[in-house]
């Protein structure tokens, strides 16, 4: 039963209020990117997006992503066990760490890593002798963004290995399962919802990361400039229909990522 | 068999397990009773390998167990809250141990099925077999995790709190089917149990285990009928508790010698333990107690009386008197132990 103590014109007053607000902030902008990337046709969009720069970003952007959440997937599962299984010295203080990065600005994300690898770093001077570009390069980019995205994957693990506890991954021990077979037919099946919705939300900020990256990157054009960055240069030189081309594939990937989410959330609730 | 030699085990200062021997004969049903948190269940998973004593040694016929795993020690356990594999469907979780096994222990797919379904067939839940974890009642979930612990042939079965998380009817009916299927089988099983009807019903013996303590083994009527400690008597049954004082074998309360036997326990504070039904009513003069009668209670068989005591500390007793009494309230009655317990009192 819905609550009928308002009157219908005040519900109506709220219930438009709050359509609005999604529409002007939200459905506009995003329609906005489209309608903009495809003001001159669908050739023009096609011709922006085949230019070898625009190319050569959207390759990176992948390569990042995948190295990124590749690495998180397996430190976040290594983390996630350690705390959810084990008492230690200094817990608490690792599962505040692991916020860390959602507390900090991603410039200083970035910052660190040029202070640490960067020519006047920490490590410059060893990296320079053996020849290794690592600020201003893709190897970086892809420390910078892995540290953006390293809470994704861990967070969603530990509260449900949490509820779940250790009693099944013990009843397989007693069973006979040795400790890698119970890994992958008891706790890896236990978490595989949840994990994979880490991997998708570690994907969408790893693909569409600009502060970090921006850092690091160098912005050298056709090598280590990722999507957010390409655009960021389409625009400022004016190039807005290009901009909004590249711009619409964050957009599409934003949207294929909120559909995967609604149907994982379906199956995370069964676990 | 299995022997448990000075078993000592720490949580930090917690001291769950002081100096714990134990016997269990080959084919023996024991109940580890005691309240919670007296590391029953400690000594349950120290048996099974998923834990490991500070001190002391653990023996499968004569063989130091310490050094082996839980795999290794063949040991089928069930966990209170069953811990069967949630993504698996029933048959996969009574085939798991059978599946595991490598080498030449390996079994061909027909003989999984054929022992799965004879497993199934013994905890008579084979028309579940598709059935995932959580499509189960509580009684059916510990019937599949008891078939699964059979699964590997242990040559102990252990399980903990085993009936703890079901209702007072599935609870009473899965015992009798346990004790059913332990005369059938006959393999060695250690039951841990807080619940004291549950352990004197199904257990051969009953270890009694108090802050990390046994407070004593023996048959459920050893237990019940000659308690060895003031623990066991307050734990197990009922008991009116009397304080009374000892002085040169004779037996003081409040003050006045009441003409009990000491049982050779030592001059100073102890107490009187006696069963609700071993009070007999009396007439007042020579009496062991003398009381007020406040309330009469209870159906069937016997009625409950609750008798204030004439003394200084006011105490009040409920006693068990016959269905043809005429005890009434408001009455003052003389009551005289048939039988009774002297403890010391710890100093």
């Amino acid at each position: 039963m819905p609550l009928r103590s308002e009157p219908a014109p005040v519900r109506w007053l709220i219930v438009g209020i709050a359509v609005a607000f999604l529409g002007i902030f939200l459905v506009l902008p995003l329609f906005t990117v489209f309608q903009q990337a495809f003001s001159r046709g669908i050739w023009p969009y096609l011709e922006a997006l085949g230019d070898p720069d625009a190319l050569a970003a959207i390759r990176l952007t992948l390569l990042v992503a995948f190295s990124s959440v590749s690495a998180n997937l397996v430190v976040g599962l290594i983390a996630a066990w350690a705390i959810t299984r084990f008492e230690f010295r200094g817990k608490s203080v690792l599962m505040t760490l692991i916020d860390l990065p959602f507390s900090v600005s991603p410039v200083i994300a970035g910052l660190v890593f040029v202070l640490l690898f960067g020519a006047q770093g920490f490590f410059g001077a060893f990296l320079q002798e053996r020849d290794i570009a690592i600020v201003f390069a893709v190897p970086g980019i892809v420390l910078a963004t892995l540290f953006v995205t390293f809470p994704f994957v861990v967070r969603e693990l530990i509260p449900l290995m949490q509820e779940q506890g250790i009693q099944e991954e013990e009843a397989a021990i007693s069973l006979g399962a040795s400790g890698l077979h119970t890994f992958f037919r008891v706790t890896l099946p236990n978490v595989r919802w949840a994990l994979l919705y880490g991997v998708l939300l570690c994907n969408a900020r790893a693909m569409g990361e600009f502060g970090a990256v921006s850092v690091v990157s160098g912005h050298v054009r056709g090598e280590t400039n990722t999507m957010p960055l390409h655009i960021e240069i389409l625009y400022n030189e004016y190039h807005f229909m290009a901009a909004f081309a590249v711009a619409s594939l964050l957009a599409l990937l934003a949207l294929v990522t909120l559909v995967a989410k609604t149907v994982l959330e379906r199956y995370l609730g069964r676990d | 068999m299995i022997g448990v030699h000075n078993v000592t085990k720490r949580f930090g200062t917690f001291s769950a397990l002081s100096g714990v021997n134990l016997e269990i004969r080959s084919g023996e049903l024991i109940a580890l009773l005691g309240p919670s948190g007296s590391g029953k269940t400690t000594l349950l998973r120290i048996i099974a390998g998923l834990d490991w004593p500070d001190d002391g040694e653990i023996l499968f016929d004569g063989v130091n167990a310490l050094t082996r795993s839980v795999a290794a020690r063949h040991v089928g356990f069930v966990f209170q809250h069953y811990a069967l594999f949630r993504h698996m469907t029933v048959f996969e979780n009574v085939a798991f141990g059978l599946r595991v096994r490598k080498g030449r222990q390996r079994l061909r797919e027909a003989e999984v099925r054929a022992r799965v379904t004879e497993l199934l067939d013994l905890v008579q839940l084979g028309w579940l077999a598709e059935r995932y974890p959580n499509q189960l009642s509580g009684g059916q979930r510990q019937r599949i995790a008891l078939a699964r612990a059979l699964a590997i042939e242990p040559r102990v079965l252990l399980l903990d709190e085993p009936f703890g998380s079901l209702d007072a009817k599935v609870r009473k009916e899965l015992r009798r089917w346990l004790r059913d299927l332990h005369q059938d089988i006959h393999v060695t099983s250690v039951f841990v149990t807080h619940d004291q009807e549950e352990a004197l019903e199904l257990a051969d013996r009953v270890v009694v285990i108090d802050k990390g303590r046994i407070e004593q083994i023996g048959t459920p009527r050893d237990v019940y009928e000659s308690p060895a400690t003031s623990f066991v008597h307050e734990f197990i049954g009922e008991s009116i508790v009397t304080p009374i004082t000892i002085e040169n074998g004779i037996v003081s309360y409040g003050g006045q010698p009441i003409g009990l036997d000491s049982q050779g326990v030592r001059n100073g504070k102890g107490a009187l333990f006696v069963r609700p039904y071993d009070m007999a009513v009396v007439p007042v003069d020579g009496a062991t107690f003398a009381g007020l009668v406040t309330r009469i209670h209870g159906l069937g068989p016997a009625r409950r009386i609750e008798v204030a005591l004439h003394s200084d500390d006011g105490g009040v007793v409920e006693v068990d008197v016959p269905r043809t009494s005429d005890v009434s309230a408001g009455q003052t009655i003389g009551l005289r132990p048939r039988q009774y317990r002297i403890f010391a009192l710890p100093t």
